[in-house]
């Protein structure tokens, strides 16, 4: 029997390779987007409570589907670190999606502090997924450090501007041995098919969702596209290299035996 | 006073639950901090309010 | 098939002999080759056992046209497509393998040719490997220089304008000990700027040891990655236990060393899972020490002093070829030396597609470099070779004719830190 390609973090298995965000939309939108997403993991952000609006995002998140906080807010490890056990407490699991950021232009990921947030969290028995910009040194301290996934920036965060990283998600790829989820940045279900054709694990995606005339559609484009790419990975996708023809000598024009 | 959510509110000597059902927060979906240590549920009726402390009270949101 | 490995042992005195044949004759009287000796250092790692794993699965002969194809369309070559690339089926494509080798040698590093010489100090061994020269029933002249005869020798080669060197002692820890080693560095580091070793495998501190004494490069043959074959052709001595060797470049690279080299030497056993398990145990080690300089040689197997009939026996030129290939598409960016025991024709056509580091002025006797180099006999003072050379050209010759086919041969571009 064929072995189901899972998607595995920190141990747990899910068949969907779409992560989906929850911010900058409807609350009411949530479980149409969920399920025409596909999506069996949903992030979301801690925040201080508010006592006025007595409806919460919970409520509006199906049964079974395994929530990713993450920890934006932050700018250094240990704010991080103190948003995830507050995460932690909420009771809804061990996962945390870590998000530094010190600079509120780009809101480009301090990787330096993620780092060192992720070798804490990890040890608390976290399943650690750092939100990264895609420096192979980095990653591989990620891994050291306990992640349980490595998730490269595509480009700025909410630019949806697609795969401005390629050559070095790529990299990430080939190198890392953790699951390589691409996240922040990808605009289009294209771009997320391109990303998941070059062996992404999964991908990452609220604003190109948030900012759609139609969010369920374009979930449903966007799982479509996210599967579409991950067969034509599995299926061993032949990128033809530009050589041109050549009629110079042989080069083992020299071999006798 | 007690700092709560960054307001002064007038609530010291009151216990944490009492506080807690006054302003209706739904204790289900929330966590909350104490001068910077995570309050058990369980240990909320028992938790007074002092003069100075600081609370933070914090549930899950939209986010990406 | 007659046994190409044993030969008479007429000068061995009667209990040697003995125990020379029941060695050869009677497996249970060997050793448990998979079990670390005392004094072996045992390290936590499991590079060796990804490797055995993976060539344990592998089938050369499932591959066809197809998977070479489409291996070599691939922008990066994966273990399957080396898989592929290795197999019987890529022997028709041998030609768009060398084409595509070419260029990825070209990436990495441009025209450049680098030279070397190695440098036998001492040819005593307690190892019985019953392919090679030094073995310790073999009946050849045994030397070790003193620290004057290696100083001279490496003048001697110091002046023809190398620059980098390679350290080699037989395996023998009784005769050469790691102080004896540690000062052929020390000196070595006088007169070239890059010292490598190649001598017996040893723990970390020792390597460490070695790395402040000068030393900056370990190259350790594995021979062959299958154990059982591995069994029947160590049959005494430290080399006969697999693993110890095996975790030596991992040892050499806990312990500081820049860099370190992998190779079996083809022809002892099925020369496509040695090939792919060299790859791999170079491919691992470079995942888990990304700083490591990596660098693979592809020794055939040659004859020996009492010893004519050894051959690698179906590694042919083409095979050589291919597998030379093989390794540079699937790591681009390793070294590859091609060493004297090929022909001088080959080696000038394998530097144009993939290898990247040749020897030069050669011999692997034992302080003979002065003859060698300057037509001085001196017949009395020289220990026999390892194993019978194919190119003889010197230095200057071999720089000469890298130019020659347009390539830059590079003496040194390194600097111990």
């Amino acid at each position: 029997m064929q072995k189901e390609d899972n998607l595995v973090l920190g141990g747990h298995e899910f068949h969907s390779r779409f992560i989906l965000g929850s911010g900058k939309y409807s609350l009411h939108l949530i479980e149409a987007a969920v399920r025409d997403a596909g999506a069996q993991m949903v992030t979301l952000s801690v925040r201080r409570a508010n006592t006025k609006e007595q409806e919460n995002i919970l409520d509006y998140i199906p049964e079974g589907v395994t929530l990713l906080p993450n920890t934006s807010g932050a700018r250094d490890a240990d704010e991080a670190v103190r948003i995830a056990r507050l995460a932690r407490e909420l009771g809804c699991g061990d996962f945390i999606k870590i998000e530094i950021m010190k600079d509120s232009k780009y809101l480009l990921p301090d990787n330096y502090e993620t780092i060192r947030a992720t070798k804490i969290l990890a040890a608390e028995g976290f399943v650690v997924m750092p939100y990264m910009y895609p420096d192979l040194n980095v990653a591989r301290d990620l891994a050291n450090a306990g992640a349980a996934a490595v998730m490269p920036l595509a480009a700025p965060i909410g630019s949806n501007k697609g795969l401005v990283t390629k050559e070095f998600i790529g990299i990430l790829i080939q190198e890392i041995e953790l699951p390589i989820i691409v996240d922040a940045g990808i605009g289009s279900p294209s771009q997320a098919c391109e990303a998941m054709e070059m062996g992404a694990a999964a991908i990452m995606a609220n604003t190109a969702l948030a900012t759609a005339g139609n969010l369920p559609l374009m979930a449903a484009a966007f799982r479509q596209a996210i599967e579409a790419g991950r067969k034509a990975y599995l299926s061993g996708l032949g990128r033809v290299l530009l050589r041109g023809a050549s009629a110079s000598d042989p080069l083992t024009g020299f071999l006798r035996e | 006073m007690v700092r709560i959510n960054g307001t002064e509110e007038d609530v010291a000597g009151k216990t944490l639950a009492e506080y807690l059902e006054a302003a209706h927060y739904r204790i289900a979906y929330i966590v909350v901090e104490r001068n910077m240590e995570i309050v058990p549920k369980t240990e909320y009726a028992a938790t007074v309010l002092q003069d100075m402390d600081e609370v933070e009270i914090v549930s899950f949101m939209g986010g990406g | 098939m007659v046994n190409q490995y044993f030969v008479d042992a007429g000068h061995l005195s009667g209990e040697a002999l003995i125990k020379k044949r029941r060695l050869e004759r009677e497996p249970a009287s060997r050793t448990n080759h998979m079990e670390y000796q005392p004094g072996m250092e045992q390290i936590t790692s499991d590079v060796r056992f990804k490797v055995t794993e993976q060539i344990k699965n592998y089938d050369a002969a499932v591959y066809t046209a197809k998977e070479v194809k489409n291996a070599l369309e691939h922008e990066t070559c994966s273990i399957e497509d080396l898989k592929a690339l290795l197999s019987p089926a890529a022997e028709s494509y041998l030609e768009q393998m060398a084409k595509r080798a070419q260029a990825e040698t070209g990436k990495h590093f441009g025209n450049t040719v680098y030279l070397f010489t190695p440098l036998y100090i001492a040819n005593y061994c307690e190892n019985y490997c019953v392919y090679c020269g030094f073995n310790r029933y073999n009946h050849i002249r045994r030397m070790q220089l003193s620290s004057e005869q290696i100083e001279h020798e490496m003048k001697v080669i110091a002046d023809s304008g190398m620059e980098e060197i390679l350290i080699l002692t037989g395996e023998s820890r009784a005769k050469s000990d790691v102080h004896y080693i540690g000062e052929a560095c020390k000196l070595a580091r006088r007169y070239f700027r890059m010292v490598g070793l190649e001598v017996y495998p040893m723990n970390t501190e020792e390597y460490r040891y070695l790395h402040a004494c000068g030393a900056d490069y370990v190259t350790v043959f594995q021979e062959t990655y299958d154990t059982d074959i591995y069994e029947t052709l160590h049959l005494a001595g430290h080399k006969r236990v697999w693993p110890y060797r095996m975790e030596a470049q991992e040892r050499a690279l806990m312990a500081g060393m820049r860099g370190v080299a992998f190779a079996a030497l083809l022809g002892l056993a099925d020369f496509r899972k040695d090939a792919l398990a060299t790859a791999l145990h170079a491919y691992y080690l470079q995942k888990k020490y990304p700083h490591a300089e990596i660098s693979l040689s592809c020794p055939r197997l040659r004859p020996i002093v009492n010893n004519d009939k050894l051959r690698a026996m179906d590694v042919h030129e083409r095979q050589l070829c291919q597998i030379i290939c093989a390794y540079r598409i699937f790591l681009p960016f390793a070294g590859i030396t091609v060493s004297s025991r090929e022909s001088a024709d080959f080696r000038d056509g394998i530097v144009k597609i993939a290898a990247t580091k040749v020897s030069a002025g050669v011999s692997t006797g034992i302080g003979d470099h002065e003859n060698k180099y300057n037509g001085k006999e001196n017949e009395t003072s020289a220990g026999d070779e390892q194993f019978a050379i194919n190119d003889e050209r010197s230095l200057h010759r071999m720089y000469q004719d890298i130019l020659d086919e347009g390539l830059q041969p590079v003496l040194n571009d390194y600097l111990y830190v």
